[in-house]
């Protein structure tokens, strides 16, 4: 412990973060994960969790606060907990349920674009990933809008498979069942037509 | 100011010129950070500034944020360089009731600094600063601090934040917390901390950044 409190040492103090709320593991308590920040810091620094969370430690930490303000506290972090928790499922939930749509647009006779959707249900930024795929691909990578709200990535060049093997291998939070690739051949169509 | 999260944004690399004068700048803001600045920012290491919404600007070098600026505000530190540095800002401290209202956002409020577990400087320049329990000694802290029970004793001259100073409104602050050995919000303080004495309610710091914020959740990567 020794190490990490030097304050009047010229050196700076390096302080542990909790690695599932990333505040100090003191203020877990506030952070509506509470469990799981025990479990954490028992697992990594388990000298910082008999300091804080032993019997000694939670007697004295609530014995300056008046009955009915425990209570009230409780009670929060009881609704905060809660609230963190459906955030997590919700989350869950529209991972599960959403999917990513790389689809093969047709634009002049043999010339294609290929246009990715969905990404933003998966936490990923439609700029970044565009600007990775145009590095990765060479080629030109812009995010644009689309009629129906929202945005969605036009790379140029049929590169569609090329895609899907890309976000499998760099990012794993899409499962690979959520990855559809699509041909449009409305275009096509419209083209012969006209 | 931070409650919604930040995406971040790109980084732009700060003037050598512009790069002295923040150093000056943060010297003069805060005395006590002289003898560290040059481990904060090293001459030759290149600062960069980050926009981020609300005219904010965050200094970071490479990916440690270091300080904050509301448009030409004072410099604030990132809570981040607090815990680096701890004794090296102007603190207050609030009873533990408070923490949870802190760390939601809420503006933080006369009484949870005037109880007993709160503290605020006690005015007497001679003395040298404190930070959370003493610079964190923990229960060795608290057995100090045990004896002042009523905040009509803080003239007693036992306790002392940042040379005892009293702190006037708009002055950086760093908020400590009852208990705890890390600080948890930075701020400017919207009341002197004496009017905060003399009066015991109202706002005095509006509008900080606390832990868990945006801006301490934001990727700077």
């Amino acid at each position: 412990m020794a190490d990490v409190e030097a304050p009047l040492e010229p050196q700076s103090r390096h302080v542990v973060y909790c690695g599932v709320c990333s505040l100090p593991p003191e203020y877990c308590e506030f952070g509506g994960t509470v469990k799981k920040c025990q479990d954490w810091l028992q697992k990594n620094h388990s000298n910082m969790y008999e300091r804080l969370w032993s019997e000694d430690a939670l007697a004295a930490a609530t014995s300056t606060l008046s009955l009915d303000a425990q209570k009230r506290a409780e009670k929060d972090a009881h609704k905060k907990a809660l609230k963190a928790e459906a955030a997590e499922a919700k989350q869950a939930a529209t991972i599960k349920s959403s999917k990513v749509i790389i689809k093969r647009v047709e634009r002049n006779k043999r010339k294609f674009v290929t246009t990715v959707t969905g990404l933003e249900n998966f936490g990923l930024e439609n700029k970044k990933v565009a600007k990775d795929l145009g590095k990765k691909f060479a080629t030109g990578a812009s995010v644009t809008k689309v009629a129906s709200g929202g945005e969605e990535i036009v790379v140029q060049g049929d590169v569609s498979e090329e895609i899907e093997e890309f976000f499998l291998e760099k990012f794993p939070v899409i499962p690979e069942d959520n990855i559809e690739l699509v041909e449009d051949k409305k275009k096509k169509g419209s083209g012969a037509g006209g | 100011m931070f409650k919604k999260d930040i995406s971040p944004g790109s980084k732009s690399k700060v003037k050598s010129s512009v790069q002295r004068a923040i150093r000056t700048q943060l010297v003069q803001t805060y005395p006590l950070l002289a003898p560290h600045i040059d481990e904060i920012i090293p001459k030759k290491e290149q600062l960069d500034a980050m926009k981020i919404p609300e005219r904010v600007t965050l200094y970071l070098i490479g990916p440690t944020p270091l300080f904050y600026q509301h448009m030409t505000d004072a410099l604030l530190p990132h809570l981040k360089l607090v815990h680096r540095f701890p004794t090296c800002f102007p603190s207050i401290r609030i009873d533990r009731g408070a923490i949870r209202f802190v760390l939601s956002g809420a503006t933080l409020m006369a009484p949870g600094l005037t109880s007993t577990g709160g503290r605020l400087p006690s005015g007497n320049s001679e003395e040298k600063g404190g930070y959370g329990e003493l610079g964190g000694k923990g229960e060795e802290g608290k057995l100090y601090w045990k004896g002042d029970e009523d905040d009509d004793e803080r003239e007693d001259g036992k306790e002392g934040w940042y040379g005892g100073r009293e702190l006037e409104k708009g002055e950086p602050v760093v908020v400590c917390a009852e208990g705890k050995r890390e600080a948890c919000a930075v701020g400017l303080l919207s009341m002197g901390t004496k009017e905060c004495k003399e009066k015991g309610k109202g706002p005095v710091v509006e509008e900080g950044h606390y832990l868990g914020d945006g801006l301490w959740r934001l990727v700077t990567e």
